[in-house]
């Protein structure tokens, strides 16, 4: 119990100073003293809550995604029974309950059918997977249902798009380490610290950037625009706002062009009014198709779309053949600026909305840290002076221990790259608080062991035995609640639970583990008769 | 060196005694608390209540002005704004009810955080915003589900890791105890209508943590005084454990108060709440581990035998031979 061979000891103290060593630059880095950059320096992270900035989380709609994949579908169907040989004539696709049907024309097709659209159903790669399950019911009608399999893999796929867009859009903000994670199934968070005004950056994730450039139908009466009848073919949508009197209008569904095809979009002013629009450069299939409805179509009108609302619906005077176009829709400055992030960073694949936001000041995390600080600083020196003034030389002992512990417990959260946030503070001091609890527990023992007429040496020894027990089995009931903090809370709490358990570890090893050794080398070089504890 | 004694030595206070009254006590206490639980109801931050939460300081007042910020506030029309001093008294935040239409939609809720701002703002232009926070009703919602969660698989766990540790009798008096003071830390948070947040559940689990701290060492000593003094009466027995343990107990609920009572008086003011339901829960859960988880094992029915084996015949047998045999 009380031996401690060479080996063990330059295990304990290598340790110890490892750990310690760790926290040198994180401590560092709050005194304000300067860390030569050629050595290592492993940082303990401040939360948003002591650093200050910005917490968004983004929830996507599965049901979108499912509709998206619906339409697309529907979309390449009719494309390939109308360009199969012979052609293959249906009726209308429905998109009842999230499944597409259609009746051929002629019943004698069911097998040229299924040929023509079965690659469509198998999903990507060689994994096998099927993506769409074909039934055909009485003979004539096809009924394609998506699999489960199959949706789930979409909505990942679209998630991590979606992750994707987000980074590159916040990377042109400008805003400097930005951390964006996947959280859960559809949920997306972001932080960025140091931001204070989110605005800016809510506005940029919330636009999905689906831009399209639709016909406008110039036949459709006013009245049924205002009463949102379509005519046949067309579709009613409003403008993001009003435009020479006009609130909406009839686009034709079909033959516009996407704008995804894009390989720049900047904010830029208009020759002739000056006013700020953005614009944009096609790649070269996107511009040959932009070219073609251009020069199909001299003196219509077409509307530009953004995520289903026109921006503006100015007239072709000329084919534009360039591969580059303006964008106009009585912009700010800011508003063309930020189109234009969302439209180089691509459109989101999914609408994404801000369902958790938390900013924290600049102010408030120093003035955390700094009074955090304080009442470390006094709560310490409480304990410690209880701790010398109740057990002598143990509690010096206890003291050093207590010392050790902070530091390794901040060393450890360093080279495990966590984070330190407010209730974390409340962690440390807790923990400060605790740790002695095995001193005492020993210490206590100590004492009665020796009341009890044991001599010096088994009186220590005792009192580490019959004390670890009840220190063991305290210690795994508080990781157990420090577990299920951990899985059950959400950031800031996090943090909390972080400090809760490493200093569990740390704490068992300084206080009970090193105070043993420190122990049993007085005992070996005083040989005290008396215990004054 | 004269070395300091929070305990006398030897103590032999008979803290058995008292068991039915205290029981009494603790049951109305517990029941008084869910009451209030459930008549007067939790002050649920926006975490769990979900809607709009603007944390400010009036930095040149030595006080808030919280009569007049409810009234500017509750002008704008966003319902009844909960406004209340958290911490120091130049501490306040407002708290709002979010309309449908701004669920989820940042917009619509960052102009409403921003009017609230403004209108502050020009009648105090000291204000310091320190912090918004907007939490959807399904957030919200998902927060609350997890906090129960979080608790009872933590009282569970324990209650079965002490089970099998220990005995089944312990098992339930740990549980009981938990049961205690976690009832009656929630019952203080109605009575005070503190704000009730995740920060809250955080310290609940801790306090889970400390209050079991206590009640593993009394019932470690128990374990210990039956296997020793087999024939002393129980209520006896679990006196003098209680009696051992007394200057731990005590030592160690004063180096946790003397570390947390500063961080409540000069520590961050966001803290506050925290520290305050860990502090409670440090007494509350002092006063379990004696009063809660020690008696009810005279009436579970603990004896000697829990934890030595019964001894078969032919054992017997051998030990009466072999002991002949010296």
């Amino acid at each position: 119990m009380l031996d401690f061979p060479t080996w063990k000891r330059v295990w304990l103290w290598g340790l110890t100073l490892f750990a310690i060593a760790a926290a040198l630059p994180s401590l560092a880095s709050i005194t304000g003293v300067r860390w030569p950059s050629a050595l290592p320096s492993p940082m303990v992270n401040l939360g948003l809550d002591l650093a200050g900035g910005s917490h968004i989380l983004l929830e996507a709609d599965k049901r979108q995604v499912a509709q998206q994949r619906l339409e697309s579908m529907d979309e390449s169907i009719r494309g390939r029974l109308r360009n199969a040989t012979p052609s293959i004539p249906i009726g209308d696709i429905s998109s009842q309950g999230g499944r597409l049907s259609f009746m051929l024309k002629n019943p004698g097709q069911v097998d040229a059918t299924r040929e023509a659209i079965m690659p469509l159903t198998s999903g990507a790669g060689l994994t096998g997977q099927r993506d769409w399950d074909i039934q055909v019911v009485d003979g004539t009608r096809f009924v394609i249902t998506p699999t489960t399999e199959g949706l789930d893999q979409a909505f990942t796929n679209a998630m991590d798009t979606a992750v994707e867009v987000v980074r590159r859009r916040i990377d042109a903000l400008g805003t400097r380490e930005p951390t964006i994670l996947r959280q859960g199934d559809e949920r997306i968070v972001v932080q960025v610290p140091g931001l204070q005004d989110p605005s800016a950056l809510k506005k940029l994730l919330g636009q999905t950037a689906k831009l399209e450039f639709k016909l406008v139908d110039v036949s459709a009466s006013p009245e049924d625009i205002a009463r949102g009848i379509a005519p046949p073919g067309d579709e009613i949508l409003q403008f993001s706002k009003p435009e020479g009197g006009r609130t909406a209008l009839a686009v034709k569904r079909l033959g516009g062009i996407k704008g995804d095809q894009l390989t720049d979009a900047k904010q830029a002013f208009d020759p002739k009014s000056n006013a700020p629009v953005v614009s944009i450069t096609f790649n070269s299939a996107g511009g040959a198709k932009f070219a073609q409805l251009t020069s199909e179509n001299v003196n219509r009108p077409f509307a530009i779309i953004l995520d289903n609302k026109i921006l503006s619906a100015p007239n072709i005077n000329e084919p534009i053949l360039g591969g580059s176009a303006q964008i106009s829709g009585s912009f700010t400055v800011q508003d063309a600026t930020q189109l234009a992030i969302s439209l180089r960073s691509g459109a989101l694949p999914v609408d994404l909305a801000v369902v958790e936001e938390r900013t924290v000041g600049p102010d408030l995390g120093a003035d955390s840290i700094h009074k955090g600080l304080i009442a470390m600083t006094i709560g310490s020196l409480g304990v410690v002076l209880l701790m010398i003034a109740t057990y002598g030389r143990f509690g010096i002992y206890a003291t050093i221990a207590l010392v050790l512990n902070v530091l390794m417990i901040l060393g450890i959260m360093a080279l495990i790259n966590t984070t330190l946030t407010l209730p974390g503070i409340a962690g440390f001091v807790l923990t400060i608080g605790a740790a002695v609890d095995a001193n005492v527990l020993i210490y206590e023992r100590m004492r009665e062991e020796r009341k009890k007429g044991r001599r010096v040496v088994a009186a220590v020894e005792n009192g580490y035995k019959e004390a670890s027990r009840a220190i063991y089995d305290a210690n795994v009931t508080n990781a157990i609640a420090g577990i299920l903090l951990f899985v059950f809370g959400t950031g800031p709490v996090r943090g909390f639970a972080v400090v809760l358990i490493i200093g569990l570890f740390t704490s068992v090893f300084t206080g009970v583990t090193l105070t043993r050794m420190w122990v049993a080398d007085w005992l070996r070089k005083k040989r005290p008769t008396e215990l004054n504890v | 060196m004269k070395l300091l004694k929070l305990v006398p030595e030897n103590t032999n206070i008979h803290f058995l005694k008292w068991r039915v009254p205290f029981y009494a006590i603790s049951a109305l206490l517990v029941i008084a608390s869910w009451t209030l639980v459930f008549t007067k109801g939790l002050n649920y931050g926006v975490d769990f209540a979900g809607g709009q939460e603007i944390n400010a300081t009036f930095t040149k007042e030595g006080e808030a002005p919280v009569s007049e910020l409810r009234e500017i506030v509750g002008k704008l029309g966003y319902g009844d704004p909960v406004i209340q001093r958290f911490g120091a008294l130049n501490e306040v935040s407002i708290r709002t009810k979010l309309p449908e239409s701004a669920e989820g939609n940042p917009a619509a809720a960052e102009q409403i955080s921003n009017r609230i701002v403004g209108t502050v703002r020009q009648a105090y232009p000291d204000v310091r915003i320190d912090g918004i926070d907007t939490v959807s009703g399904k957030v919200s919602g998902e927060f609350r589900d997890k906090a129960i969660y979080a608790l009872l698989a933590a009282m569970a766990a324990i209650a079965i890791y002490i089970w099998i540790r220990f005995e089944w009798q312990f098992g339930v008096g740990a549980l009981l105890s938990l049961v205690h003071d976690v009832s009656l830390t929630l019952g203080m948070f109605a009575l005070f209508q503190l704000e009730f947040s995740l920060q809250i559940i955080a310290a609940i689990l801790a306090l889970i943590g400390y209050s079991l701290n206590d009640t593993i060492v009394v019932y470690d000593r128990i374990r210990e005084d039956l296997k020793k003094y087999r024939r002393m009466p129980l209520p006896e027995l679990l006196d003098m454990s209680v009696n051992e343990t007394l200057a731990r107990t005590v030592m160690t609920s004063a180096t946790l108060l003397i570390a947390l009572i500063p961080l409540l008086l000069f520590g961050p003011e966001s803290l506050f709440g925290m520290t305050t339901a860990i502090t409670l829960g440090i007494f509350v859960g002092t006063y379990s581990s004696i009063y809660m988880a020690a008696p009810i094992l005279i009436w579970l029915g603990v004896s000697s035998d829990s934890f030595v084996k019964t001894e078969s015949a032919t054992d017997r047998q051998e030990r009466i031979t072999r002991e002949r045999g010296n």
